[in-house]
């Protein structure tokens, strides 16, 4: 039992004559060390150095607190030395003499530390209290002969159970951090606030075509230099801009109906297309074929290697045209439009173009049908927003023509980008909050919304290396989010190349 | 004893209910003889019960231990002479205690009857030891790992006038350092009240 080996450590403790072994010399004994004081006393623990014994414990009696029954030691060889000079009758201790310790051991365990019948009683009451029962008219038995143990060598299957280290690296915490303050603000001065228009888009090059106004700037985001690229006469503005996948040609729908091709490595302007009646507030490149969308509700692909650029015209939409994209692989032509009506065209096989019957006609949406984009990694679903009215975004199976899932944004939805290095999908919303919202597909559980436009944000455009979002509000600001920056586990994976060569490159003149 | 005053059908008498406690221990103690990974999983096989599927050692070893002790406990019961059933797991190295199961026995109703019967429904009772067997399932959830090569014993506190039987003997209680303590939840046979707790050693 525990206290018996404290009381047994305590008494040898206490019977210990030799000096000191352990902490400081004493002041007095470096002091009087010449005098051969050696031998201390060993109850004189206390290491206070105004002891008044000390000449006389050097010369008297050598330890005398081998008695362990501890009569004060001090008082005996020090009688009349107290500090205190006329005392007189008075009982005043030598608190230095005295042993603190030894007496508090004392006081705390008395002699009869376990004989005494009180005690017994109390042991007994303990018991009863604890175990219900007197311990001693009980007995626990045990048949004699025992199960087996487990064979030698056996090991707890349960280990599997308990993480034996760090946790597994699947089990990381996916949460990533995204600045909820947009990384740049750009002006955008006269940017036109039109949801049917598409003002915005970004190069693989890395170059930013921006229509504000009647005015296409150019901003370089590798080098920050901003040229501007062209200016359209008279009230005429600009009301789309498309980059081809690969390379530095940039289509631009006017006001006029007509489509202009423009080198912007030369800052050349290479053709003009014509074909709509109205402006022209959509365009999508898919190869050497471009697709623009009228305010007319036609959508025309033009071949632009070819004199006779027009090869079809689709009679898409009874009213404007306002989202237009080609899925990554080629095989879809998705087309909403002003009429609520969001159209799936399958692409001709052996062209770039499409058919002029629509593949999938949905209605579901309530509002106009601007926010487009086709999912990378499914490269046959789509998503797709609704205006005002309606404010959900959808996605579709196009293979199956079944919406698959749908979510209530409570907002305005003007555009939607996917991001290709997360499972995740940004919305760009109006009235209330004009807030960015990304989502984690395929849950539809909102990762974070990004505010600061002030104004409904027009425009959604992606880096090419996917990290950053610019977003183009109607209060004539570009906001750069670096919201989908890969992790430091995400950049080793070797980033994704395009590798398919375009055969536009090698056609254009 | 059984049947001599059956006064329904469904009454439990004094031995009905030992013997239902003795089942319970029985799957009980298989059920943490498994969960807790003393015995190999191979040497088990499942054996539906209460509702629920419990694994019962196959092992004749095991098998005869748990029968022979489960009998004797069984005419304990009926003498009222058991207080507590304690599955003690210790390490087979150190003989440490590891781990302890106690199952707490009171008794319900006028004591000196000895044709005492029980008007609770069976299926009740059943329903009370599965949520008691579902908890102990549910254990290694919260309980340590153990990792060493372990054994069980099971030791019996009576009252100090039983008989000893041939091959068992009196044994020392099992403590366990720095314990840890949880209670289950209890069931009731209206003879029996079984109340399970397990203690365990706390790593710290």
């Amino acid at each position: 039992m525990a206290q018996f080996r404290y009381v047994s450590e305590i008494s040898s403790l206490v019977n210990v004559d030799g000096p000191l072994t352990k902490g400081p010399v004493p002041r007095w004994q470096r002091l009087k060390g010449l005098e051969n004081t050696s031998s201390s006393s060993s109850l004189n623990v206390s290491k206070k150095s105004r002891t008044p014994s000390k000449k006389s414990a050097a010369d008297k009696k050598k330890t005398p607190s081998k008695t362990p029954r501890g009569k004060s030691p001090g008082r005996i060889n020090t009688p009349g030395k107290t500090p205190c000079g006329g005392g007189g009758d008075r009982f005043i201790p030598s608190r230095s003499a005295t042993n603190f310790d030894l007496g508090h051991f004392k006081l705390c365990h008395p002699e009869s530390l376990s004989d005494s019948p009180t005690k017994k009683e109390m042991e007994r009451l303990m018991c009863e209290n604890l175990h219900g029962m007197d311990i001693n008219k009980q007995r626990i038995l045990a048949y004699q002969k025992k199960a087996p143990t487990a064979p030698d060598g056996f090991q707890n299957p349960m280990r599997v159970l308990y993480t034996q280290s760090k946790t597994p690296a699947s089990v990381k915490n996916v949460q990533r951090y995204i600045p909820q303050a947009p990384d740049r603000i750009l002006d955008a001065p006269d940017i036109i606030d039109d949801y049917y228009l598409n003002l915005i888009d970004w190069s693989g090059n890395n170059v930013l075509a921006a229509a504000l106004g009647s005015h296409l700037y150019l901003w370089d985001a590798g080098t920050g230099k901003i040229e501007q690229l062209m200016e359209l006469e008279g009230n005429d503005y600009i009301c789309s801009v498309s980059w081809i996948q690969e390379g530095d040609f940039l289509a631009v729908g006017t006001m006029s109906g007509t489509t202009e091709l423009w080198d912007c490595a030369k800052s050349k302007r290479l053709r003009v297309m014509d074909g709509h009646s109205a402006r022209v507030g959509s365009l999508a490149w898919n190869n050497y074929v471009l697709t623009s969308g009228c305010r007319s509700g036609q959508i025309l692909h033009h071949d632009v290697r070819q004199r006779e650029h027009i090869v079809a015209t689709i009679p898409g939409h009874t009213q404007e045209v306002c989202g237009l994209k080609w899925s990554t692989d080629g095989r879809y032509l998705a087309s909403g439009g002003n009429d609520n009506v969001l159209n799936i065209w399958q692409g001709v096989s052996g062209a770039h173009h499409t058919g002029t019957t629509p593949l999938h006609v949905f209605t579901a949406h309530q509002a106009a049908v601007k926010a487009l984009a086709w999912c990378p990694w499914q490269q046959h679903v789509l998503a797709s927003g609704g205006g005002t009215a309606d404010r959900h975004i959808r996605f579709w199976n196009c293979n199956t023509g079944v919406c698959v899932n749908s979510v209530d944004t409570k907002s305005q939805v003007c555009a939607l980008l996917w991001s290709t290095n997360y499972k995740e999908i940004v919305s760009g919303h109006g009235f209330a909050n004009n807030q960015l919202i990304i989502w984690k597909y395929p849950g539809m559980t909102k990762v974070t919304e990004l505010t600061g436009h002030t104004a409904r944000v027009l425009h959604l455009a992606m880096s090419p290396d996917g990290s950053t979002v610019l977003s183009a509000g109607a209060d004539e600001t570009l906001r750069l989010w670096k919201c989908f920056v890969k992790t430091a586990a995400k950049e080793k994976e070797p980033t994704h190349v395009r590798s398919k060569p375009s055969v536009f490159k090698q056609c254009i003149r | 004893m059984a049947g001599v005053s059956v006064k329904n059908k469904s009454a439990i008498t004094l031995k009905g209910s030992a013997d239902i406690v003795c089942e319970y221990l029985d799957f009980g103690i298989n059920s943490i003889l498994f969960q807790r990974g003393i015995y190999p999983p191979e040497d088990f096989k499942p054996v539906e019960n209460y509702g629920l599927t419990i694994l019962m050692s196959q092992d004749s070893k095991i098998k005869e231990f748990l029968k022979v002790t489960l009998d004797q406990l069984n005419g304990w019961l009926v003498d009222r002479a058991v207080k507590k059933i304690a599955l003690v797991i210790s390490n087979v190295r150190t003989l440490d205690v590891m781990e302890r199961w106690d199952f707490n026995v009171e008794y319900e109703g006028d004591t000196t009857d000895g044709a005492q019967t029980s008007e609770k429904p069976l299926k009740q009772i059943k329903n009370e030891i599965r949520d008691v067997l579902k908890q102990i399932a549910s254990s290694v959830a919260y309980l340590p790992l153990l990792d060493c090569l372990c054994s069980f014993d099971i030791q019996i506190y009576t009252n100090d006038n039983v008989k000893l039987p041939t091959e068992w003997a009196d044994t020392e209680p099992a403590h366990i350092k720095n314990a840890q303590c949880v209670k289950m939840r209890t069931f009731n046979t209206q003879i029996h009240k079984l109340e399970t707790m397990v203690t365990y050693k706390n790593e710290e």
